[in-house]
């Protein structure tokens, strides 16, 4: 069946230097720079990833980033504590914008 | 669990395995081995010198881990004879190879192992023991192998593929951590690890999966402080070791659909300096008949080493020195990323 991800694809990241290098040579500089050791771990950086990677629903960069996670030692339960960090964030997001609802209510009720 | 050899598997068989890794590498756009060391410039591999002597004692072991390269297990019978181990203390004593590398199966399930290592003390070769550590409180006669250990100085590898319970027995067997524990509690109890002991207690991590280690360092910085917090356990070096694709590690990534993906991420890490380093171009490999090899997974692929004398008896340096080393795809297992060796990271 046709579908518009191909986990194949994943492995062509690097060929959207094709159509505009100059961009994507600073985008994969930068990127690198990034994810290396720091003030955070390349570990530390990496559960970050994963995280977002779900608040972003990439399935490629889920994807790279459970392979990443385990390569660089990370255990099961560590991602998914990463995972929850996002769903709390994420939920913590829609929940704390009802304070604008509950503002709303009170100015427009009697 | 059994040995691919008792259950009869096809990949008991290093043809079916060799058959698999170019049938795979012809139809697939990737590129062979053969032609990223041509790229490289490294075509023909050729041996840099001659460190070390690696001997494989015997495919008996107590355990039956996933990702073994030798297919060892209990039901193995493949045991080095004492006539051969005097081949190999021949060899020893007519050339200054400096470090022998002692590993199976279990080597310590070998009835010659203990006589066998006091001999090649004896000619003062470093001598270490890749140590499965459940062999140590396996049964009552293999406890005191921490103290034979220590009194004559053996450096100690031992295989722990993670720092919990959980992933260490998936990939070795149920139990297999708690033992492990126990024995590297042993070890430590003799000194090894201990700072200033001059005792070496090395371990190996692997990945449990179709994945490539992560950095070393990192890696042993983790096993480091969770083994200390959580166990009081010490060691010296941790070496990250990528899997190679041989036996039941090759039936794991065949069985579970990740053949081609392991594959591909080899060949896309390939780094021409870990080829440069790769420990085939320094060492010797000893099968438990005699046979020599360029490396132990050449062994278990039944790939002949290329010199005239390709038996222990018929050890020749200056021929040996002179061959090519025998290469395949499996070999990608070694030279991608940082490199894999049996000391770890080569690059």
């Amino acid at each position: 069946m046709e579908t518009y991800y191909d986990p194949a694809d994943l492995k062509k990241f690097g060929n959207i230097s094709e159509y505009q290098k100059e961009l994507a040579d600073k985008f994969f500089s930068y990127y690198g720079a990034v994810f290396a050791e720091g003030a955070l771990t390349a570990r530390e950086k990496s559960l970050i990833a994963l995280a977002v990677a779900h608040t972003v629903q990439c399935a490629y960069c889920i994807d790279a980033y459970t392979n990443d996670t385990l390569e660089k030692g990370c255990t099961e339960e560590q991602m998914m504590e990463a995972v929850h960090v996002a769903a709390a964030i994420r939920g913590g997001s829609s929940l704390v914008h009802s304070v604008q609802m509950m503002n709303k209510v009170k100015q427009v009720s009697m | 669990m059994k040995s691919l050899k008792a259950s009869g598997h096809p990949f008991a068989h290093a043809a079916t395995q060799i058959e698999l890794l170019e049938k795979q590498a012809a139809t697939q756009p990737r590129p062979t081995f053969r032609s990223k060391l041509q790229s490289a410039d490294l075509f023909p591999l050729r041996p840099a010198g001659l460190d070390v002597l690696q001997i494989n004692v015997g495919k008996m072991c107590n355990q039956v881990c996933k990702h073994c390269h030798v297919d060892a297990g209990p039901d193995r019978k493949e045991i080095m004879t004492r006539e051969t181990m005097q081949h190999c203390l021949d060899v020893l004593a007519k050339t200054t190879i400096p470090t022998v590398d002692l590993t199976g199966g279990a080597p310590e399930m070998n009835p010659d192992f203990r006589w066998f290592v006091e001999e090649i003390r004896k000619l003062g070769r470093h001598v270490m023991v890749r140590c499965n550590l459940t062999i140590i409180v396996a049964n009552p006669k293999y406890n005191d192998l921490p103290d034979f250990f220590r009194q004559h100085q053996v450096d100690v590898v031992s295989s722990l593929p993670f720092y919990n319970a959980d992933k260490t027995d998936r990939q070795r067997g149920q139990g297999v951590f708690q033992d492990s524990v126990k024995a590297l509690r042993l070890l430590n109890a003799v000194g090894y690890g201990q700072p200033g002991s001059g005792l070496t207690l090395n371990l190996v991590y692997n990945p449990a999966g179709a994945f490539m280690p992560g950095p070393q360092a990192s890696l042993e910085q983790q096993f480091k402080r969770v083994l200390l917090s959580e166990f009081e356990i010490v060691f010296n070096s941790l070496f990250a070791i990528t899997n190679i694709p041989i036996s039941r590690y090759l039936d794991y990534l065949v069985a579970s659909g990740n053949y081609d993906n392991y594959m591909d991420k080899l060949v896309t890490a390939f780094n021409p300096a870990a080829a440069t380093g790769a420990m085939c171009r320094t060492m010797i490999s000893v099968g438990w008949d005699g046979q020599l090899y360029d490396c132990d997974f050449n062994q278990m692929l039944d790939m002949p080493l290329r010199a005239p004398g390709r038996h222990i008896r018929d050890f020749n340096a200056d021929e040996l020195m002179q061959r090519t080393i025998a290469v395949n795809e499996h070999c990608f297992g070694c030279t991608a990323g940082a490199g894999s060796s049996c000391g770890g990271t080569t690059a």
